[in-house]
């Protein structure tokens, strides 16, 4: 590998008042790699994805973007370098249509009006690259299924041509076919050459569309695997901590009460 | 249109085009295509245009003069102070909020237009230009309590629904009534009309022809860029339904006094409004905001610059109304701005179709709203009866209008978490 990472981590500290959130913490995501961030409740994924995201800052710690340093110290500076955030919640409008929540905050405009026709267009256009089925880009999103609505939520990170995505639990709320169409459109962008981060609590999509598996564990990494090499167990157990050292398990239940 | 889309092509993925039908408008017969709006919570004016239908056809049984030029002609004139206040209040509740000041501030901007002009002899266009600017300070004002602040709109507004009322008290003084020059130019806003048959019917064509024309332009580039549009059928219809309705509007008015100024400005607003909601980056702002705020907010949306601006707005045209309303009695008085002015304004966005909970209406509801009210009002009239059967079928009326948006808003959340 010669080519520097799309993203790097090194030795990220973040903290919130007596909590330290995040521990010297270590990352790599390089372009055309779905890297999935998995940990327990309180591990720290949540606050990595908003310091990667220029929502909550690092303390401590040096972010590289194409192997050069860079500040992320507001959501504007993410989005400009290229770095799309998909939130839990989605935030989509749900009286507007697909394509205005996909255009939204970057409309198009024609002489001071709305481009309609433009928009659409190019909603379509993406639409069909992506291979989504949507019964129709005019309807109000709030008409959509939870699977559509999440694919309007990515779709619209891919509006402004990022080269990395956050995805923050995409699945959580999903049936089996609707989240079967979302990891069919995480393995759309790993093709496309982006980078993917995904948090997720399955076990299962992480193997399905993981590269490779960063498991954090109370604010420090516990392991970098390749997915194609690792079992289930092992990563289980590097999750809940049971391939640590017999003092930090008896430590662990104390730390995780002030979180 | 589904069905053509869920085929085995899914997993091929050149980045190019085939030959699959782009996902767009699907055209059903129309039973289905209402059945369909009605679970997006897209009814829009087809209920209150059917009431209005209604409305007509009980009080045209019931008294023949209902429809008679004269009276039709009188209720184009009537429904326009309202009608602007009411266009104002769709603005704020698309916010998803709701502004309680209207009424006091339209009688505010019609006292102080009388006392600046009557009393201290400011030039009539400067008196109103000054009345609505105050109508605009006033909801820049309310607007930041309540953006800026976090005071509920609710409480901001009452408090500018008492405030405002009495501000307007205390400059008309003891006098009480200031009656308006009747031949100037507030009064003229209600009592101008276009004589020449020609005003109506051009303005007619006109409408029906830059529909058309708008439509077809639309369809054009929609083709030239490959996206779905609607078939040329489609806009032909709706373009003759449009006309029918326009020419027979102008047709009733000439056989009264012809085109009546203060229509031609109401819709003229109308259009305006419809244009900058529906067209313009601020219109979609409006819209997001009502959708969701967090939403809007992550998308860096200014949230407090919009909130103010529609109250802005919403003063602005309550200032506008209150103008043509005290141009209908040429005077201001302690009464103006009273009453039932307030509940009306309200009542006809939301009979009109614009929803109470946000995100969903257009400008035409006001329109359509004020009509039905304006319609009853005058029917009850011509028949003589009093008042309280008036406010009977209008409270009537409007229970239904909340009731059908807030089943469509229902039947919207449980068709989309299928």
């Amino acid at each position: 590998m010669t080519a520097p990472p799309l993203l790097a981590l090194r030795g990220i500290f973040k903290r919130f008042g007596a909590v330290q959130a995040l521990a010297d913490v270590e990352l790599e995501i390089r372009a055309g790699q779905v890297v999935a961030l998995v940990g327990d409740n309180g591990a720290g994924k949540s606050t990595l994805i908003k310091v990667i995201a220029g929502v909550d800052p690092a303390d401590e710690g040096v972010i590289e973007w194409d192997g050069r340093p860079v500040h992320l110290a507001r959501p504007h500076d993410a989005q400009d370098l290229g770095i799309a955030t998909v939130y839990q919640d989605l935030a989509l409008c749900d009286n507007l249509d697909v394509v205005g929540n996909l255009f939204l905050g970057r409309e198009i405009h024609r002489a001071g009006l709305l481009d309609e026709v433009e928009m659409e267009r190019l909603t379509l256009d993406l639409l069909q690259t992506l291979a989504i089925r949507m019964p129709s880009v005019r309807l109000p999103v709030a008409s959509l299924s939870g699977g559509q609505r999440q694919t309007v939520a990515i779709s619209r990170s891919l509006i402004g041509e990022p080269r990395l995505v956050l995805l923050d639990e995409p699945t959580a709320s999903l049936g089996i076919e609707q989240t079967a169409q979302v990891l069919d459109l995480v393995e759309q962008l790993r093709e496309r050459g982006l980078g993917v981060l995904l948090i997720s609590h399955n076990m299962g999509d992480v193997k399905a569309v993981a590269d490779w598996i960063a498991v954090l564990r109370l604010g420090r990494n516990n392991g970098f695997f390749d997915v194609t090499t690792t079992s289930h167990e092992q990563i289980i157990s590097s999750i809940t901590g049971a391939t640590d050292n017999a003092v930090t398990r008896r430590a662990a239940p104390g730390w995780e009460v002030g979180r | 249109m589904s069905r053509t889309w869920s085929s085995p092509l899914r997993k091929r993925l050149p980045a190019g085009r085939d030959e699959r039908p782009p996902p767009g408008r699907g055209r059903q017969n129309p039973l289905d295509m209402l059945k369909r709006r009605f679970h997006s919570g897209e009814l829009g004016s087809v209920p209150v245009a059917l009431g209005l239908l209604v409305v007509w056809i009980i009080f045209a049984g019931l008294n023949e003069n209902f429809l008679s030029p004269r009276n039709l002609s009188n209720l184009s004139v009537d429904i326009v102070g309202i009608g602007m206040i009411s266009t104002g209040v769709v603005f704020v509740l698309l916010l998803g909020e709701i502004d309680l000041s209207v009424g006091s501030v339209s009688g505010l901007a019609a006292a102080g237009f009388a006392v600046l002009n009557v009393i201290h002899g400011v030039p009539e266009g400067l008196a109103l230009l000054l009345a609505v600017v105050a109508g605009t300070v006033i909801g820049a004002v309310q607007g930041f309590f309540f953006a800026k602040v976090g005071v509920p709109a609710f409480v901001v507004t009452l408090a500018g629904l008492l405030g405002w009322n009495g501000l307007m008290l205390y400059i008309l003084g003891s006098s009480g009534t200031i009656n308006l020059d009747d031949k100037g130019l507030v009064a003229m806003l209600t009592n101008y009309y276009f004589t020449n048959v020609a005003a109506a019917y051009g303005l007619a064509a006109l409408g029906t022809a830059g529909y058309f024309l708008a439509s077809y332009q639309d369809v054009r580039r929609r083709k030239a860029a490959g996206v779905p549009a609607r078939p040329l059928r489609e806009i032909v219809l709706r373009t003759g339904v449009l006309a029918v309705i326009c020419l027979a509007a102008a047709a009733v008015l000439n056989e009264f006094h012809g085109l009546p100024l203060a229509l031609l400005i109401f819709l003229v607003f109308l259009v305006g409004l419809d244009q900058v909601l529906r067209r313009t980056p601020y219109g979609r702002m409006v819209f997001a905001l009502g959708g969701s705020v967090e939403a809007s907010r992550r998308t860096g949306l200014n949230v407090d610059l919009v909130r103010i601006s529609v109250f802005m707005v919403s003063g602005t045209m309550a200032a506008i109304g209150g103008l043509f309303l005290a141009s209908r009695v040429t005077s201001a008085t302690q009464t103006s701005g009273s009453g039932n002015l307030l509940m009306d304004a309200i009542a006809a966005a939301v009979i009109g179709g614009t929803s109470m909970f946000g995100g969903r209406g257009r400008t035409w509801s006001a329109l359509l709203g004020v009509l039905v009210i304006q319609s009853i009002a005058s029917g009850v009239a011509l028949m003589g009866i009093q008042t309280a059967a008036q406010f009977m079928i209008t409270g009537g009326v409007l229970l239904v209008a909340v009731v059908i948006d807030s089943l469509s808003r229902r039947a919207q959340k449980a068709h989309g978490r299928v």
